[in-house]
């Protein structure tokens, strides 16, 4: 806009009558950058730790760079942990957990936002009497029950429970009832059915929040701790979260290894993260924001 | 909006054209009628779901709680309140609810604060948007164990990072007076990204002519920060708070893990949902545990239910 302004001159100029760097703006950054030194130290250690052979990551004192690079960490998970076995089983229950919770959970809030059927008001509150409801709170009576339908230790007990998020519901819920009721009644008038217009008209105007949803579950579900850690004993069965802090963290913790594979439990969000930065924040916010 | 309407010439058209719109939307209900029959089947999947993994337990949480149930999932007796009695003067229910609680008062003021600083630090700053959000944001994306196996390891002494860099001694990890703070620092950098992006995306949708309007008037940053936008960010931190509360009272990955699956130095570190795990998987008292369960699930729906009350009170304030 402003750069007609601008004489036609040096690219320098350009920029600077775009964004001046004002003194307050100068001691923001510098305040900024601070603060992400801060936040992403814990990480670097991590990652510097995990290039460090296992003697000279307990050396003391410590210090931040290796003295020898070394990727022997990081070979050793490979060759001799199931660390392979519990990424893909991580991918496995994620992608179940977060396709089955967009699909039922998309139904049901479009069955709750637009479509009317006995006793639809009781379940709604049942369901938002759900929300308060976590293997946190009822661990205990979640792995009874899962027990008695014999799915402990089986990727069905991992996924299923995952699977009934009443958050989500009354998110799609929410959306669902703000779209226009015109756009829904034009394709019934030309015949369509619910099913049609559910997937032909709801479905495709509704990507953003789906995704967000989608995004979210996913998130959740591969950091998933306390349920597969309660449902499950068997190490070939193991998630990330669920064996990094249970048999890498049994045997004399090996430092340098802890670290390499808590970096490959994280690092994929976070790769991922960085190119689809906008769609994820949207996301989160989306979701969280969805709690008003 | 149309109680009074203004003029009598105008009724007669917009009658008809009113009686001509209500036989074609007559019409449509007709049509429709039959498919709105059909919704239950949406629902149903989810119901089907949240039946088995929700409403059951729960039921049989109550159920159980009244019996002396073990692991096996065979043989309970009946033995009315017994297990609720118990709980109530069982000193370690009161001690790791302490510590729970404890947690929840360090982190959701710090997380509040944190959070908002960060938000508008990351809102003010022109250039790099994208970095700000990536550094502050990045952690939340770990599992919670990772997290916590990296501040173990950053707590250590001798080889932990953080008595290194500070150049001070101190027993994070086994002294009864820290192992707790410990805990609530691994949590403040784990979950501070996720409230972050809350009072961010808050920050943005407070429209700038508000802004400007004030400028006009005269108002410096700071009359512009207390006047605009701390009353517009209440709504968001009533959210943060709440969810910041309810999910601080269930801590548990962080604690267990920074302590290698142990209660910590003189169990201080053992919170209410550890210690409900421990009777249902260590000691196999599955009635005892949903016992104590249940009251937890009391606390976090009182919790829950004092939040809705609040918002409703306010909304009513505000009409």
């Amino acid at each position: 806009m402003t750069a007609t302004q601008a004489p036609a001159g040096t690219g320098r100029v350009k920029a600077s009558t775009r964004r001046p760097w004002t003194p307050s703006q100068i001691v923001l950054t510098l305040l900024g950058v601070a603060v992400s030194a801060v936040w992403v130290a814990p990480l670097a250690w991590a990652l510097f730790t995990s290039l460090k052979s296992e003697t000279e990551a307990v050396e003391v004192p410590p210090h931040w760079l290796p003295e020898v690079w070394t990727a022997q960490a990081w070979k050793a998970i490979f060759d001799t942990g199931n660390i392979t076995d519990w990424f893909v089983n991580s991918l496995v229950v994620s992608v179940c957990v977060t396709t089955i919770v967009l699909v039922v959970s998309a139904l049901a809030g479009y069955g709750f936002a637009r479509t009317e059927f006995r006793g639809k008001g009781a379940l709604m509150g049942l369901v938002m009497a759900g929300l308060m409801v976590s293997p946190a709170v009822l661990g205990v009576p979640l792995f009874t029950t899962v027990q008695q339908m014999g799915m402990v230790d089986t990727y069905w007990g991992m996924i299923l429970p995952q699977c009934a998020p009443a958050a989500m519901v009354y998110i799609l819920y929410k959306f669902f009832q703000g779209i226009p009721r015109e756009l829904e009644e034009a394709a019934f008038i030309d015949g369509a059915g619910r099913w049609r217009v559910f997937f032909t008209i709801i479905v495709p105007l509704s990507r953003p929040s789906l995704s967000a949803v989608g995004i979210f579950t996913f998130i959740a579900s591969w950091n998933n701790f306390l349920w597969p850690y309660m449902v499950t004993n068997n190490p070939d069965l193991m998630t990330m979260p669920n064996g990094i802090a249970t048999v890498m963290n049994s045997y004399g913790i090996q430092w340098a290894q802890l670290m390499a594979g808590g970096l490959m439990a994280g690092l994929p969000l976070i790769i991922v993260f960085v190119f689809f930065q906008r769609q994820i924040v949207a996301g989160v916010a989306h979701t969280g924001l969805a709690g008003q | 909006m149309t109680t009074t309407t203004p003029g009598a010439a105008l009724t007669p058209a917009s009658k008809s054209l009113r009686t001509l719109s209500a036989g074609d939307t007559d019409s449509l209900r007709a049509r429709t009628g039959r498919r709105l029959q059909h919704g239950g089947w949406f629902v149903a999947p989810f119901l089907v779901l949240f039946a088995l993994f929700v409403l059951w337990p729960v039921l049989r949480g109550v159920y159980l709680s009244f019996t002396d149930a073990n692991i096996s999932g065979t043989g309970e007796h009946f033995i009315g309140i017994d297990n609720y009695r118990e709980a109530l003067n069982d000193p370690v229910v009161w001690e790791s609810l302490g510590h729970s609680a404890y947690f929840t008062l360090l982190v959701v003021p710090c997380i509040t604060v944190l959070a908002f600083l960060m938000a508008m630090l990351a809102h003010h700053i022109e250039r790099a948007k994208w970095l700000w959000r990536l550094c502050f944001f990045a952690p939340f994306l770990l599992p919670s164990t990772v997290a916590a196996n990296l501040w173990q390891w950053l707590f250590n002494p001798g080889t932990g990072m953080i008595n290194y860099v500070f150049g001070i001694d101190t027993a994070w990890l086994t002294d009864k007076s820290y192992a707790m703070l410990a805990i609530v620092i691994c949590t403040l950098w784990w979950t501070v990204g996720f409230s972050f992006l809350l009072y961010l995306a808050a920050l943005q949708s407070i429209p700038d002519h508000l802004y400007e309007a004030a400028r006009l008037d005269g108002a410096n940053a700071w009359h512009r920060m207390v006047h605009i936008t701390l009353p517009m960010l209440r709504n968001i931190t009533g959210l943060v708070i709440a969810l910041q509360i309810l999910a601080s009272l269930q801590v548990f990955d962080q604690a267990v893990v920074m302590q290698d699956f142990g209660t910590g130095p003189e169990n201080s570190t053992r919170t209410f949902v550890q210690y409900t795990l421990e009777e249902g998987f260590t000691t196999y008292r599955v009635g005892y545990a949903s016992a104590i369960s249940i009251i937890f699930f009391v606390i976090i729906a009182a919790v829950a239910l004092a939040r809705m009350w609040l918002l409703r009170n306010r909304e009513e304030g505000a009409r």
